[in-house]
């Protein structure tokens, strides 16, 4: 960081850089364009033995990876939380919104599930379906030629399965289910539940000369050393570098993004970190991936004569339809796997080796719009949490509830690997009426205002909750599993996770043909300023119940692609 | 290309299923690796500067009293006494560890000092002398009043608390350490190439891979073979 002032103009700055900034920093750069990319956190590199977490073992933390420092836990590889020092938001009165940011180079890439679904044809057209919301202006076709893309310079395994609404990508081969997950297909398969190979962007076969394959670690959440998963640094951002035409301004936060009297973008205005001085960067276009919620902030901050209501706000649309997947989740025990056998290594990728896709047709149901269902279980590496409730665990069989001494070694044994979680991740409706905007009270450490959030569920999330639990056991009755704890009734939104919970927030600056109603155009070029770009998950019309990445790379692909072509034609 | 010698030597004492028992040994190139300058020294794990220095000052604090340190050090002997073959909760360093999760997760630090008092309080009404003084039968005695929830007495239930709390530290502690996790059998954290459930233990299970699911899944002699791909999106190599 010792640039103090850029003389020279950038033909992009990228503001952010996990999956959308990655992505488009690498087609740009390859393109021969000169980018900077800005990013609010620290350089991180997986390979570094002073930034590694991954092989090392609990005994290494004190807190024997407890999460006190970091919400998923010490050796998770994601720095920042739902709570960062210096940063606050603020809530609408009688709503909650738990903002996930975390800043560092590669972002959320780091940690993420690796989880790599495709939207169908009919996830860009949901209000065709139900009437509810609105449809994606663009439809599969138009991002598809992308996916496959993605899937030949990222890599992804999975299967062909020919589901209409899942379509196959460009699969490297799934790796074998585990036991916990061979006990799971027998009992959705008898539930009439459909279950496949998931489809986790994990190397488990060569993919180029650069990046090794996946050696079974499960540690995929500590982000990989021999690049053998997706993150952004790795994948794209290191290899775009090789171009010569990409620098970095890591430790530095977007405060705003200038504009001309003509209203277009001129560059980005940022706070270094280190000598908390601002700074001026020049750019013939910005691109924003800062996250769909930092970026919605961004432009509200960047107000001028000529966007007076925050840049690309002419709609009022900037922060609007901010929507989350819905999640919730209950753990079974499986009596035929007390006591097994701990003979062999059971790790296996990072997460899941199979899923249930969404298989029902809301036509028939109480509820709009679909869920999948993720797999968790297994021999797990001790950490903090281990045994906690473990002598407890007798009760649902008939032992002796509680006790001490040699028969707690007995109990370790007899739970170790016999619970499987299940967790419901599905598609919310999105509603106007969840927004962020500029809270104009309070500001952060940058001295920056900061986002007030709006969000409640309805009761289409409420019902569909419902029938994820309702599933759950109906599942895990046909191997004869006990559910854990109470079931969640409607006291508790049927066990609904606050929105923000499961870090899919989508929607504040959304596509559309109607500048009017909508905040950025089929290229997620914004209407009211032709040379600023969005490239983060703000774009999205819904969600799907996918999760958001592989589309933001797809979409980040897509216009990167139109950047270059607009600039090389000077339309921008 | 790729440097590329047999993983042989590195799956042997790793693997106790899988590839090798089938009979496919992999190749794995060096990109594969974990490459050895990697690997920092035990205890570096990734901290930022702002986590070293808070875990520098957690270290520092002054924790527990010797003789609240003295009761959790006896207590956790109770919960988890070595046996004849392995060390036990004190030889493990498991006092160490409820001293500094206690500064860590502010949360504990209040119920297990009430507790500890809770628990003198009643060792002096029952045998007049505080935890740390009772002989072995005795500090059973008061452990079977509070360690068996569903038979607790209603005017124990606060050492029950206190109680499952402990028990649920000292459990964590242990097989967080490498006595409990070798105790315990875990064999994974290590590179390896996982192709599946061992035999022995599908029939243990009664489950199998069918033909169909296999298709779909790796085959892991081919795992360095660079992906190639039909127009149909088949897998090629």
């Amino acid at each position: 960081m010792q640039i103090i002032e850029s003389r020279e103009e950038f033909d992009a700055i990228i503001v952010g850089s996990g999956a959308g900034g990655g992505m488009s920093a690498k087609v740009l750069a390859d393109a021969g364009l000169s980018v900077a990319i800005v990013e609010a956190g620290p350089h991180f590199d997986p390979t570094d033995p002073e930034q590694m977490t991954q092989l090392k073992w609990p005994w290494e933390s004190p807190r024997r990876g407890a999460s006190t420092t970091r919400p998923f836990g010490d050796f998770d590889a994601a720095y920042g939380g739902w709570e960062i020092d210096g940063e606050p938001y603020t809530q609408g009165k009688g709503t909650q919104f738990d903002w996930f940011r975390s800043h560092m180079l590669g972002g959320r890439t780091n940690h993420w599930g690796r989880i790599s679904l495709r939207f169908g044809p009919k996830d860009f057209k949901r209000r065709d379906q139900d009437g509810l919301s609105d449809n994606w202006p663009i439809g599969y076709e138009d991002v598809a030629p992308y996916y496959d893309k993605v899937d030949k310079l990222i890599g992804v395994f999975g299967s062909k399965e020919n589901i209409p609404n899942e379509p196959d990508g460009y699969f490297l081969p799934a790796p074998k289910p585990r036991l916990h997950e061979l006990y799971y297909i027998k009992a959705a398969r008898k539930a009439g539940v459909a279950v496949i190979p998931s489809r986790l962007s994990i190397l488990t076969k060569r993919l180029n000369n650069e990046r090794g394959v996946c050696f079974y670690c499960r540690q995929c959440s500590r982000s990989c050393a021999i690049k053998a998963d997706f993150s952004s640094g790795i994948s794209l951002i290191f290899p775009a570098q090789k171009s010569g035409k990409v620098q970095l301004f890591t430790n530095c936060v977007v405060r705003e993004v200038t504009t001309n009297t003509e209203g277009k973008a001129t560059g980005v205005s940022y706070i270094n970190k280190e000598d908390l001085k601002e700074y001026h960067l020049k750019s013939r276009t910005v691109v924003l991936a800062a996250s769909a919620c930092s970026s919605a902030r961004i432009l509200l901050n960047s107000k001028s004569i000529q966007h007076p209501n925050g840049l690309g706000n002419s709609s009022d649309h900037v922060g609007k339809y901010l929507h989350d997947s819905t999640g919730t989740d209950r753990a079974f025990l499986v009596p035929d796997l007390l006591n097994r056998k701990v003979t062999y290594n059971e790790d296996g990728v990072g997460g899941l080796h199979v899923y249930s896709p969404w298989w029902l047709d809301n036509k028939q149901l109480d509820f709009p719009r679909g869920y999948h269902m993720e797999i968790s279980g297994g021999l797990n590496m001790p950490a903090y949490g281990f045994g906690f409730g473990l002598a407890e665990m007798n009760k649902y069989i008939g032992g002796v509830v509680g006790g001490y001494g040699d028969k707690l070694r007995e109990d370790a044994r007899k739970f170790y690997g016999a619970m499987i979680g299940i967790s419901g991740r599905g598609e919310s409706v999105p509603m106007k009426s969840n927004y962020c905007e500029i809270d104009p009270q309070v500001v952060d450490q940058w001295g920056i205002p900061v986002l007030k959030f709006h969000y409640q569920w309805s009761d289409y999330e409420r019902k569909q909750s419902k029938h994820m639990h309702n599933t759950f056991e109906e599942i895990f009755e046909k191997i004869g599993a006990i559910p854990l704890g109470d079931k969640p009734d409607a006291d508790r939104d049927y066990g609904l996770h606050n929105p923000g919970r499961i870090i899919h927030e989508v929607g504040t600056t959304r596509m559309g043909d109607d500048p009017s109603t909508s905040v950025v155009n089929r290229y997620q070029q914004l209407h009211d300023a032709p040379n600023i770009f969005v490239v983060d998950g703000g774009p999205f019309v819904s969600q799907a119940d996918k999760n958001p990445t592989w589309t933001i790379l797809a979409l980040s692909w897509r216009t990167s692609e139109y950047i270059v072509d607009q600039l090389t034609k000077k339309n921008i | 290309m790729d440097r590329r010698e047999s993983m042989k030597s590195l799956l042997i004492g790793t693997m106790a299923g899988g590839a090798l028992i089938q009979g496919c040994a992999p190749e794995v190139a060096e990109t594969s690796k974990m490459p050895k300058a990697s690997i920092a020294p035990e205890g570096v794990y990734g901290r930022t500067d702002k986590e070293k220095l808070r875990d520098q000052e957690l270290a520092n604090a002054k924790g527990f009293s010797e003789s609240e340190l003295a009761t959790i050090a006896i207590l956790c002997d109770l919960i988890l006494p070595p046996t004849a073959t392995v060390g036990g909760a004190l030889e493990a360093g498991v006092p160490d560890f409820i001293d500094f999760i206690a500064k860590d997760i502010p949360g504990h630090e209040l119920p297990i000092k009430g507790g500890l008092m809770w628990l003198n309080t009643r060792c002096n009404k029952l045998f007049g002398l505080p935890f740390e003084k009772l002989n072995d039968a005795q500090h059973k005695s008061i452990l079977d009043e509070i360690a068996y929830p569903e038979d607790a007495a209603t005017e124990v239930e606060p050492g029950v608390a206190f109680f499952s709390r402990m028990r649920n530290l000292t459990l964590t502690g242990y097989y967080t350490t490498k006595m409990g996790i070798d105790e315990l059998g875990y064999q994974g954290n290590t590179p390896n190439v996982w192709d599946g459930v061992p035999e022995d233990v599908l029939k243990d299970h009664d489950v199998d891979y069918d033909d169909m699911w296999l298709s779909k899944c790796t085959d892991q002699s081919k795992r360095e073979d660079m992906a190639e791909w039909d127009d149909q999106k088949n897998l090629l190599s």
